[in-house]
């Protein structure tokens, strides 16, 4: 009844919804028919025809394409098409400065760069595109009548395809068949979301109860399913029989492209979505381009050069006017007529001469600026990468830069802000406390082990930590959306637990068991309560022994029971087995047969529960029960009871079916069981319970097997699961108790939402002892939160067949609604979740990582602002920011906990007029705001005055915040404050603070991959912050800094010898310097060494950079590049230009010098100052810079090669001559050291009288180590170290 | 920008370094632990400081300084005697030519100037005349030439570069040598006569040839076919170029010395670096050790005046010089060396004062333990 009930339901809302479409339009859904219905040759029929092929082409070009393609891509780029219309310009006479070929040269140099790298980055995917096309899997032939082996490029839509364990999947499939008898099918998802649990897919419904095989060739269905899109959570259709019945498709139906195959010997599937309308392709975009915050003030100066370049081509305009305009009529010799051979008004000559110039100074705007920034990042990024201090030896992983160029962001942050779960927390839970029926069990035991554990695997970790067999990953193709990650079988290794690092290490590389460390496995059970347990157990055993109603048991022991129960199946752990990894285990016991039995003639489920319950309550399994509870009975009373217990089972069970009770012995021992959770806190629970002897043994979608001491195994037929969601906070499943028969709900979930819904009964000694436990309970919970505890509130709810078949109806209309069937299931589910009675509460532990104390106490001293936003409760939070050292015990707590919004205003209020009457405790503040207060907060009305509020704070901890309010927090002080912001998280509910903040660093941790995919840097721990900002965010941003600055002034330097000539040739626009050498200047001679600079120079090393965290604060204030260091490095640039022009000037005024023998030494003159320049700027000299000789190979070689060649300089033997005149040695010594002497005073006197923190840095790294350290460890002990470092250098000296 | 194509699949297990030599150990993906790849190659790290920079300022002060004086004293030995020839002055002999002379004019103008020298000139003396006002470095005169015709290309003697345009082509015949800076080139010639005491006058023997240099006579310039003695066919089918009164195979009677290898068309040719500027016109070599190449006495500079500067208020001088091993006189880098030398020696005395002041509690190592 109930299937036909849905079936109705399902099909009226498909109707329904096809009118719609019909009404709407035709082409919203796809109709995929199986191919094998229509015969290859006549393909045109073939209603699948349009649909894409499984062929995948991720290239952006063909041979063909490529050169428009990629040139119109690049002419995207502004500067690009500033420098062809520069280039092109050359070609029109009138204007034209260089050779017009010549001109084009860097252009086309650059363009044909970043072609050559598109190029070859296409060719890399073109190639592994045609590795994964070609990748076979076994598709029916319909000529053949059996499966052959094709390559993925020709699964079509409508192709079946059978799938065998390990395999991966070609294509978006419908799950037609499974080898597993329940229709399962179990896939891992990594290659898609990185979340390394198993998840179960089911068989299309009407295609369950096959009894034979499913044979394609008898499969005529249509299927109908929405267009393809992006969204991996969601897939909705509905299939057609011949018979006309319609059944509904859904997201567990659908295996995706890319997913692994796993624990299922076979599946057999039709293709519904291939190639690039699967999934998995729609949600492939590429890397995220952000542009970092020196590059927007580099623009800006960009700018100005630009106006620079307009101003000084004015100049030169109006100058060339005169200059034309004073010679009047009388034509000299000189003034050359154009090749028409008529003369030029001095204003047309003056607009021409505007253009030349633009040619002849476009220098100024640094063409290879743009491409010495892309290299200086890409190896800033290599180098990164390489860092061995990144590299996390436990999960055999390093540090990602996903964004390349935002390098030098990093070492510009001001805000932190940062979850607690899993990103400053192991996100490793331990089940520390529980409160069951207002009782508390503070598990003494097992905080005493935890101890225990740590010193003893400090020990081990080092004789482990050279290990040597660890099972290896191999990634065989990797693709940019599928990566096909093939896994080598070897997980037996990982179960030689020699230690605890050793396990943890394997288990996380290894991938196969998800959050089941040794330390979450082993429990100490509270003696108390493993007492009761037995207790309730044998009671209600004999109970059951005796038909008593089980309401008869007391309520504090069956309160007890259910909470065991509720900690074991409320959840959606997996169990396997390590012994034969991924294979789920099959209990070949009677349950499962019964199960069947009553299925069988059960057609709905709605009958089973109201006719056939009996039946399932005979499902146990005495004997596994009395091998798996005998040894932990302590006493011997007991056991003789219970063993007589078990005898006059035993033979009661042979009676009633004694042919299958013979195979009950379960194979697998019940300890070996791996659990594999999709959130930590989950496997915690049952690995709790499972130390209370109440294990998890098996899991199917309409089942859950759990053995209970004494009681033996008992199968809950699970009738719905309400998976968790972060509104709701918690989630339900509802099941049949076996032992009752009632239809019970089992609720988990976050304290303040579950004990709201809390309703004790009404009658008054029921009634008064819930109200009791309730708030006992409360109590308790707030201990746990004291103590930095995370906690969960069980409950339950026992539904009597009416409300349960009302409840259900609206449910499933629900279910099968098509239109807003999510909103929909929420509501049915707040249907459910009412009146509970309460269980207990729980207690997790949520462990610290190694190191984030003094990683949160360096970043802080280096000036960052900390937050941390978590979604834990107040006190929870709190406490564990205590742990960390984020919050310090003087510091004065601000708690900003508001009801309303006039409330909260007030508060605000209160607190800024507080905290500005008492100016001398502003930094001793923390703030604390929970998340009903935040989201008043941060209305616009009051988001001032939170800012206010929250910035005269040391620290502030947002509890209770929404993913949602995490990223509004993050934009609101990114916006409002105008800082840089670094946000940090692990799990899916940090991704929208990771995508708002201006670098988003995601911890490849535990709960999967969606913060890493959304990062712009991931890392394996949180300590490594610490120094991915102090050192590289330093190194990155002070080496870029430099290198644009000195770009700029580069460039200046040597246009600005040019224009001071236009003095001395009539502002003619003549350079003296050889046009080759001009254009050249830029791409090779001064760009090598700066290159190399840009990569390899190091102001402070990295041991003083992380000592003195201090030193991050100039990259916070951009000390290295502030507005007015450009001016100052154009006026230094003015400056040595006027040198460098002005002595070869003068030294060879009046003689018979040509032009460009006298620009040959001014070139040569200007390279050395700029690299005198660059000597200075530079902290560290590395042999590399003696390139600088390349320059005159060059010259020389280039000045030899051809006699007639290079018009109009033709500078054949140019150099060779200098090189013999002792005139150019003379000019050589003496005009670059003039020209530096400025600087290269100023520098001295800044070293000596005011030095930044950064110099004083510098001069602690010439110390010998000894020295160092002892000076070091003075400037910590000092208060106001900071101030000596930055403001009075002296004082830092005084210390010495 | 290019990053944005940048795929990120670097970032997914095989990127360049990851695959080393470490590829093979246990862990796969540590990366490895060279000094180039942990950024702890050797390096000097000059630290700038008042006490560190202080010895080399005051060595390039006392290096430059003593340079300097060196390079002062031998700019001032050398002799150099000018005259200015243009003619502006009404009292000049030439002042007749400068108002009247064209490009158009037929007749040559001669002028003779009479000077006087104080002092002997004993070395070889160079003769350069010069110009000023002249811009010879202007963008389109300095383009106006054809290195390939010059370089005695047959087909492009006949057809010159466009760059040559409007001095290319007269009446659609080619111009040999084509181009704005042949077309101007200078044409005075100029005889030198000492004076002796007893009045009469014996011509200074001047060299016409090596005043060019090396490269462009034998390699940049050629005539076209060879530099055979049938220049006049050679040049056959060109004309010369407007301002010129003479075709280029008559501009020197020496088949060494005519044509486009003529050393005066190849000094000319070679374009002056600023607008006032000197090229040499002729050497007086040293015949004896004995006398002085040019005595003190009274000469006589007998000038062809064939040059208009009229239209551009230039300049024309004739200049007489020794050269030293630096080249002709200027006293300016000497002056610049000892410039340069006394303002590093001060400021290394200031920096002094500084470390004296300061550096005492700077950080070095003897200081800080």
């Amino acid at each position: 009844m109930a299937r036909q009930a849905e079936e109705t339901g399902a099909k009226g809302s498909d109707a329904k919804k096809q009118k719609k479409k019909k009404s709407k339009k035709e082409s919203k859904t796809r109709t995929v028919r199986a191919n094998i219905l229509y015969d290859r040759a006549k393909g045109e029929e073939n209603p699948n025809r349009h649909y894409a092929s499984n062929k995948i082409k991720t290239t952006k070009y063909t041979l063909l394409s490529f050169l428009p393609k990629n040139l119109f891509e690049q002419f995207h780029r502004f500067a690009n098409v500033y420098f062809v219309f520069i280039a092109l310009l050359n070609f029109v006479p009138v204007v034209n400065a260089f050779q017009p070929e010549l001109a084009l040269a860097p252009v086309v140099f650059i363009l044909s760069v970043t072609a050559i790298k598109d190029l070859w980055e296409d060719y890399r995917r073109h190639r592994s595109d045609k590795e994964i096309n070609h990748m076979d899997c076994l598709v029916y032939n319909r000529n053949e009548r059996r499966y052959m082996e094709k390559y993925w490029k020709e699964v079509r839509v409508g192709d079946f395809i059978r799938l065998r364990c390990n395999e991966i999947l070609p294509a978006d499939v419908l799950l037609l068949s499974s080898s597993d008898p329940d229709g399962l099918c179990h896939i891992e998802t990594a290659t898609l979301d990185g979340e390394t649990n198993l998840k179960q897919r089911q068989v299309v419904r009407s295609f369950i109860d096959l009894d034979c095989e499913f044979d394609p060739s008898k499969y005529n269905s249509v299927i109908e399913c929405e267009k393809p899109n992006n969204d991996l959570n969601r897939f909705r259709g509905y299939i057609i029989h011949r018979s006309g019945r319609r059944d509904g498709l859904y997201k567990v139906n659908l295996l995706l492209r890319g997913c692994t195959i796993r624990n299922t010997e076979e599946a057999v599937g039709i293709v519904i979505y291939a190639g690039h309308e699967t999934k998995a392709m729609l949600n492939n975009n590429g890397p995220r381009y952000k542009r970092s915050r020196l590059e927007r003030q580099m623009n800006v100066d960009v700018f100005w050069c630009v106006i620079i370049l307009l101003v000084m081509c004015l100049f030169s305009a109006t100058g060339h006017g005169l200059w034309m305009f004073q010679y009047g009529d009388k034509r000299p010799v000189f003034d050359v007529l154009s090749p028409e051979g008529t003369g030029l008004s001095p204003v047309l000559s003056a607009i021409y001469l505007f253009l030349t110039m633009i040619i002849v100074f476009q220098v100024l705007i640094p063409i290879s600026l743009f491409v010495s920034i892309e290299i200086v990042k890409i190896c800033q990024v290599y180098f990164i990468h390489q860092d061995v201090d990144l590299y996390d030896e436990e999960t055999d992983s390093h540090l990602q830069c996903r964004a390349l160029n935002i390098t030098e962001d990093l070492g510009q942050m001001q805000y932190i802000f940062s979850d607690k779960t899993g990103t400053l927390t192991d996100n490793k839970m331990v089940f520390r406390r529980c409160t069951v029926a207002g009782v508390e069990y503070s598990h003494d035991a097992n905080a005493k082990r935890l101890a225990m554990y740590q010193e003893v695997d400090s020990e081990e970790e080092e004789c482990t930590s050279h290990g040597g067999t660890l099972p290896r990953r191999e990634s065989v193709g990797s693709h940019q959306s599928s990566k096909v990650v093939l896994r080598s079988h070897s997980t037996k290794s990982h179960r030689r637990t020699g230690s605890r690092a050793e396990a943890k290490r394997a288990s996380i590389l290894s991938k196969h068991t998800a959050f089941s460390s040794p330390m979450e496995k082993d429990i100490t059970p509270d003696p108390q309560l493993m007492d009761k347990v037995n207790e309730g157990a044998t009671q209600m055993e004999f109970m059951r022994f005796h038909s008593q109603p089980l309401s008869q048991l007391p309520s504090d022991l069956s309160d007890i029971i259910d909470f065991f129960i509720a900690l074991t199946i409320c959840n959606t752990v997996v169990v396997s087995s390590p012994n034969q990894p991924r294979q789920k285990v099959r209990l070949k016991s009677p349950v499962k047969t019964i199960e069947d039995f009553i299925k069988r003639f059960t057609p709905s489920r709605l009958t089973s529960g109201s006719n056939s319950s009996s039946l399932s309550s005979l499902v146990t399994n005495r004997s596994s029960s009395n091998r798996g509870c005998s040894s932990i009975l302590s006493s011997p009373s007991a056991e003789s009871t219970l063993t007589k217990l078990n005898e006059e089972r035993l033979q009661t069970g042979r009676g009633t079916s004694p042919g299958l009770l013979e195979h009950a012995f379960s194979p697998v021992p019940t300890t070996t069981l791996r659990y594999e959770a999709e959130s930590p806190d989950e496997a915690a629970l049952v690995y709790a319970a499972r130390a209370y002897k109440c294990s998890l043994v098996g899991r199917l979608p309409d089942q859950v097997t759990m053995e209970l001491p004494h009681l033996g195994k008992l199968s809950f037929e699970l009738l719905h699961t309400i998976g968790f969601d972060s509104t709701r906070k918690r989630m339900s499943v509802v099941v049949r108790h076996p032992l009752t028969d009632q239809i019970t709900v089992y609720t988990k979930g976050a304290d303040s939402v579950v004990m709201d819904l809390i309703r004790p009964p009404t009658d008054d000694t029921k009634g008064k002892r819930q109200k009791k436990i309730l708030y006992k309970t409360q109590h308790y919970l707030n201990l746990y939160a004291a103590d930095g505890l995370r906690t969960l509130c069980i409950a339950k709810k026992v539904l009597s067949k009416e409300e349960y078949a009302g409840w259900l109806r609206r449910h499933l209309e629900a279910e099968t609604a098509i239109h807003s069937r999510e909103e929909l299931l929420f509501e049915s589910a707040l249907r459910l979740e009412t009146n509970l009675h309460l269980l207990g509460a729980t207690g997790i532990e949520d462990r610290l990582q190694d190191g984030v104390p003094e990683t949160i106490a360096s970043l802080r001293k280096a000036g960052l602002q900390i937050w941390v936003l978590t979604g834990d409760k107040q006190e929870t939070a709190i406490n564990i920011a205590y742990a960390c050292r984020l919050l310090e015990p003087e510091e004065e707590l601000i708690t900003l906990n508001a009801e309303s919004q006039d409330a909260c205003a007030m508060l605000l209020e209160e607190t800024t007029t507080s905290s500005s009457t008492a100016p001398f405790l502003v930094h001793r503040l923390g703030l604390v705001i929970d998340g009903r207060t935040l989201a008043y907060a941060l209305d616009k009305s009051l988001e001032d005055k939170f800012l206010a509020v929250a910035r005269s704070c040391r620290s502030v901890l947002c509890c209770r915040s929404t993913p949602l309010q995490k990223s509004m927090v993050v934009k609101l002080v990114r916006n409002k404050l105008k800082v840089m912001t670094l946000a940090i998280g692990d799990g899916a509910n940090d991704v929208s603070m990771i995508q708002v903040a201006d670098v988003g660093v995601g911890i490849s941790g535990q709960e999967g991959m969606q913060a890493v995919m959304a990062s712009d840097f991931a890392l394996p721990r949180f300590r490594y912050l610490q120094k991915l900002l102090l050192v590289h965010g330093h190194w990155c941003y002070s080496r870029l800094a430099n290198m644009i600055l000195y770009f700029f002034y580069k460039n200046a330097m040597f246009v600005a010898l040019i224009f001071w000539y236009q003095f001395y040739c009539g502002f003619s626009g003549s350079p003296m310097i050889d046009q080759w050498y001009l254009i050249f200047f830029n791409l090779m001679f001064s760009a090598f060494p700066q290159l190399i600079t840009g990569t390899l120079d190091k102001d402070v090393s990295a041991e003083t950079l992380q000592e003195l965290p201090q030193l991050y604060m100039s990259g916070q204030n951009s000390e290295e590049y502030k507005p007015y260091m450009f001016w100052m490095n154009m006026i230094d640039a003015f400056y040595q230009s006027l040198i460098c022009f002005f002595i070869p000037y003068f030294a060879y005024a009046d003689s018979d010098v040509d032009l460009f023998t006298w620009g040959t030494p001014i070139t040569t003159l200007a390279l050395f100052t700029i690299l005198l320049h660059l000597g200075i700027e530079t902290k560290t000299w590395v042999r590399e810079h003696t390139l600088v000789i390349l320059f005159f190979a060059v010259a020389l070689g280039y000045n030899a090669s051809c006699p007639t060649c290079y018009s109009p300089s033709n500078p054949y033997w140019t150099m060779q001559r200098l090189l013999g005149d002792p005139l150019f040695y003379l000019l050589c010594l003496v005009t670059p050291l003039a020209a530096v002497l400025p600087r290269y005073f100023y520098r001295a006197c800044q070293g000596s009288l005011f030095p930044s923190p950064v110099q004083v840095g510098r001069q602690l790294d010439k110390l010998p180590p000894d020295t160092r350290r002892n000076l070091l460890s003075l400037n910590r002990m000092k208060v106001g170290s900071l101030s000596s470092l930055s403001g009075e250098p002296s004082d830092f000296y005084r210390n010495v | 920008m290019m990053a944005s194509s940048y795929s990120a699949k670097e970032e997914d297990g095989h990127h360049p370094g990851a695959s080393g030599a470490g590829g093979a150990a246990a862990n796969g993906r540590k990366p490895d632990n060279t000094a180039f790849k942990q950024q702890r190659l050797p390096a000097w790290q000059p630290i700038l400081t008042a006490g560190t920079v202080l010895p080399a300022f005051f060595a390039i002060g006392l290096i430059f300084i003593p340079i300097g004086i060196g390079l002062y004293v031998t700019s001032n030995n050398i002799k150099e005697f000018e005259i200015d020839y243009t003619g502006t002055d009404t009292s000049s002999p030439c002042f007749s030519c400068y108002q009247n002379f064209s490009w158009n004019s037929t007749l040559p103008c001669k002028c003779s100037l009479p000077f006087s020298l104080d002092q002997p000139f004993e070395s070889n003396v160079f003769m350069y005349y010069g110009l000023s006002n002249f811009y010879q470095n202007h963008r389109r005169y300095v383009k106006s030439r054809d290195d390939s015709h010059l370089n005695g290309n047959l087909y492009s003697l006949t057809h010159p570069s466009k760059e040559c345009e409007p001095y290319a082509h007269r009446d659609n015949v080619p111009v040999a040598p084509c181009g704005a800076i042949a077309n101007s080139m200078f044409n005075d010639t100029m005889e030198l006569f000492f004076v002796h005491p007893n009045e009469t006058r014996s011509q200074i023997p001047l060299k016409r040839k090596g005043i060019a240099w090396w490269t462009d006579k034998h390699v940049k310039f050629r005539n076209p076919g060879g530099n055979g003695d049938n220049l006049t066919a050679a040049f056959q089918g060109t004309t010369y170029p407007v301002n010129w009164h003479k075709p280029v195979y008559e501009l020197d009677a020496d088949p060494e010395n005519n044509g486009f290898i003529n050393e005066d068309f190849i000094v000319w040719m070679r374009t002056a670096a600023l607008p006032t500027f000197r090229k040499l016109y002729r050497i007086i070599e040293k015949k004896s050790s004995m006398t002085p190449t040019l005595p003190s006495g009274n000469y006589t500079l007998e000038v062809t005046y064939n040059y208009p500067v009229h239209s551009f208020d230039g300049r024309k001088r004739m200049i007489l010089s020794t050269i030293s091993w630096m080249g002709g006189k200027n006293p300016f880098l000497g002056i610049a060396y000892i410039t340069v030398g006394s303002v590093c020696f001060f400021l290394g005395v200031v920096l002094l004062l500084i470390h004296h002041k300061y550096g005492n509690r700077s950080s070095s190592p003897d200081i800080a333990s």
